[in-house]
């Protein structure tokens, strides 16, 4: 589990690579560093790159309904990007889509290195 | 059960946090002579992740108890999985089995772990007592690779 973050002042866009197994283990560790970079850049939009994550459950989803509501607070707005069909069902029964995009960057094309120009 | 019993483990294992991935992996190892699906596999996964961490978030708050998972290999594919802990238990299981329903929301926690368990088993039940502990059993079929393995002989 591990995750770098990356800004873009240019977008004002911050992201966030997640990879490894996200549980109730590894949870805490992945929000410190993000929340950290959000508070100190205050982006206009949050994009969680989800590629590299091997396991989601619950822990997970919790985790990103929670920066969902941190950076609603801020005023901005939060992206998903190419989680493996095994995990996309997971943020389907979880209703995810409701709060946020969920974005095939291979697909759309309109991304690079994960943060859209 | 009438199905014929196969194979069957016990593991025993404290409440610690690391032990969420290593009973997935676990479970993972024990079926994986059925040569499950990988969405099976993960499915099963995520299901048993559920359940060990609503042991160790919220049966045993603020200890370190014991857990117990036991998992048994019936004919026919089916997958049984029981876990068990000896914590504060649960006053109303139709609540806590209720989508979105936590007792725990300042800890970021979806409300969502039966709802997962539900969906990604055939079978889920919960007995509890209020201070005697939860025991969650799942009951999972799994698909048979014949057709894959007959689609593979024909492109060969
Ligand atoms: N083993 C258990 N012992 C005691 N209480 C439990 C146990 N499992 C679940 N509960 C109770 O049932 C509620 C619902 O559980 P569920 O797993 O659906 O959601 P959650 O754990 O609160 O959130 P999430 O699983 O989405 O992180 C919990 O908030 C808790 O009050
Ligand atoms: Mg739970």
């Amino acid at each position: 589990m591990s995750v770098r973050t990356f800004y873009d002042p240019k977008t004002r866009a911050l992201l966030a690579e997640l990879s490894g197994d996200i549980d109730h283990c590894t949870a805490a560790g992945l929000r410190e560093p993000v929340d950290k970079e959000i508070m100190q850049r205050l982006p206009q939009k949050l994009i969680l790159d989800l590629s590299g994550v091997s396991f989601m459950d619950s822990s997970g989803i919790g985790l990103i309904i929670g920066r969902y509501k941190l950076m609603t607070d801020l005023g901005g707005s939060i992206v998903l990007t190419d989680p493996r069909p095994e995990i996309s069902k997971l943020l389907t029964l979880a209703g995810i889509g409701r709060l946020c995009r969920v974005v095939d960057t291979h697909k759309s094309g309109s991304f690079t290195g994960g943060v859209k120009i | 059960m009438k199905e014929k019993l196969l194979n069957e483990m016990t593991l025993r294992f404290p409440s610690l946090s690391e032990n969420e991935r290593f009973a997935r992996l676990a479970v993972s190892g024990f079926i994986s002579s059925l040569d499950p699906a990988l969405d099976e596999l993960s499915e099963i996964k995520t299901a048993v992740s559920e359940a060990v961490t609503n042991c160790i978030v919220h049966a045993y708050r603020d200890r370190v108890g014991e857990i117990t998972m036991q998992v048994r290999i019936y004919e026919g594919q089916l997958i049984y999985i029981r876990i068990k802990d000896k914590g504060c238990g649960i006053e109303d299981i139709p609540l806590a089995r209720t989508p979105l329903y936590t007792t725990a929301p300042d800890e970021e926690r979806a409300g969502l772990g039966f709802a997962i368990m539900e969906s990604f088993t055939d079978r889920l039940r919960v007995s509890s007592r209020a201070g005697g502990g939860t025991a969650v059993t799942m009951l999972r079929t799994l698909r048979t690779r014949k057709a894959a393995n007959g689609d593979k002989s024909k492109e060969g």
